[in-house]
């Protein structure tokens, strides 16, 4: 049985450096979850469809199922934990997916924001069609596709790209 | 996921190095990690080492060659910056266009055109693209470097000509003589993010009677290799493009595919919708080539 090789890592996550030692075998995923207790990124697939796993590696959207966590050295990687400023606020994306019903059961939707903030950071201002297309690597069982579309669009609309956390309940 | 040794190699040489010396061990190179990865987490591919290329920064890039007329791409360039690359839009519309039919964005963003290459799924875009534009490659070892039309690259599914201790190190494409015109079509009836259930790639060149001067055609989905399509492309070559000759000449791509039954059709299926797209995207390139006559 091989041994896996040991590699140093230093890299920034989300906003903090961090440097720590990794299998070879560890992939971003286990890193976050397993080694930092990151468990806001799920694994769905494992085979880079579902779009559960996105994160971002030096803005860029990616599958860290996908991604062999020595690969991250040197780089630095968001995820939906990193997104807030504080435990205070929620970005107006996070925000728009609460008020707009944007998920049911949950398991999608830390990845459907990282879909979606890559989106707007590259776009904008996107059309309902361009948000379509962007966002059709990201599976959800539960809302039907239209209610994130719209989240997204709200999004895009807000005034400001920090807003207050509000109380969220039954009323 | 099996433990496994990874290396890092800073430089083409030393991944050449490391590659004659664990090449023929079960020693596999990544670069984006999009299929290596996916084919380790399903447990199909267990190597002892796997060494990667992404440090090697001289096999990232896209620069313009013969004045601009022509291409070379490194192979560690993303499908993502192939597809927005205006010297790859300046040089050809419709190959940055099919990069970004490659998967979704997530996937665009790692997966690179030269792991593209040398995975050799023959269900992929970029391939029949290539091959219609007469791109090729340069295989470069410690003993040496061969260059080769893509359209010889591919053996069989998962299958090229590279020999253990070949790194794929560019992919070259010729200036295209003026008046090309080019397009791919992807036949996707399930999702949009999907593999093609059949593809065509098609380049077309129209002189001013109307008659084809030079067509290339390569196909994806349609057998175990990305499949260029002589016969048709020969049923072209000379002649005035009616309706009818295009039918005929897309009608031989039967005699060449291959497909194999799966969930994206049958393989009687895709031999029909093989010919349908062969002849929509002839008519295509023939109808804009005719619009910009007029």
């Amino acid at each position: 049985m091989t041994t896996a090789s040991e590699h140093h890592l230093r890299f920034e996550l989300n906003g903090t450096p961090r440097e720590l030692t990794v299998r070879a075998n560890t992939r971003l995923i286990d890193l976050l979850r397993d080694d930092l207790g990151l468990t806001g990124t799920k694994e769905g697939c494992s085979v880079g469809v579902c779009g559960a796993c996105s994160v971002l590696l030096d803005g860029q959207l990616i599958s860290a199922c996908l991604f062999p966590a020595a690969f991250a050295d040197g780089a630095r990687v968001t995820t939906i934990e990193g997104l807030a400023p504080d435990a205070d606020h929620l970005t107006a994306l996070q925000d728009a997916f609460i008020r707009h019903g944007g998920f049911q059961c949950g398991i999608c939707t830390p990845g459907q924001i990282m879909a979606a903030a890559a989106l707007l950071q590259d776009n904008p201002r996107p059309t309902p069609d361009q948000i379509k297309t962007w966002m059709m690597g990201n599976l959800c069982r539960c809302t039907g596709y239209y209610k994130i579309v719209e989240s997204i669009l709200a999004a895009a609309e807000a005034s400001t790209p920090v807003v207050p956390r509000q109380p969220v309940g039954i009323r | 996921m099996r433990p496994f040794q990874l290396h890092q190699p800073e430089g083409l040489d030393e991944a050449l190095s490391l590659l004659e010396q664990y090449g023929t061990d079960d020693a596999h190179l990544i670069a984006g990690g999009t299929s290596l990865m996916l084919l380790m987490n399903l447990g199909l591919i267990e190597p002892s080492r796997v060494i990667s290329l992404r440090r090697v920064s001289a096999l990232r890039g896209v620069a313009a060659k013969n004045g601009g007329a022509g291409l070379e791409i490194g192979p560690l360039t993303t499908h993502r910056q192939v597809e927005l690359s205006p010297a790859v839009r300046a040089y050809c519309g419709a190959l940055g266009e099919t990069f970004g039919h490659v998967a979704t964005v997530r996937i665009r963003n790692q997966g690179t055109i030269g792991g593209n290459l040398a995975h050799a799924d023959p269900a992929q875009d970029p391939p029949p693209m290539l091959i219609a534009l007469g791109a090729e490659v340069t295989l470069t070892s410690r003993k040496g470097q061969r260059r080769l039309p893509l359209d010889q690259f591919f053996v069989d599914y998962l299958t090229t000509v590279m020999e253990p201790g070949e790194i794929l190190t560019a992919i070259h494409l010729p200036p295209l003589p003026s008046g090309t015109r080019a397009a791919y079509l992807k036949f996707l009836p399930r999702t949009h993010d999907d593999y093609a259930t059949v593809s065509v790639a098609a380049t077309l060149r129209v002189d001013g009677d109307g008659r084809c001067e030079d067509a290339r055609l390569a196909l994806a989905g349609a057998a175990g290799v990305p499949l260029r399509a002589r016969a048709v492309e020969d049923a072209l070559r000379g002649e005035a493009l009616t309706d009818k000759r295009i039918a005929d000449a897309a009608a031989l791509v039967l005699d060449v595919v291959d497909p194999p039954d799966d969930a994206r059709g049958s393989s009687a299926y895709k031999r029909r919708m093989a010919r349908v797209w062969t002849e929509r995207a002839v008519r295509q390139l023939r109808d804009q080539a005719n619009g910009a006559r007029q």
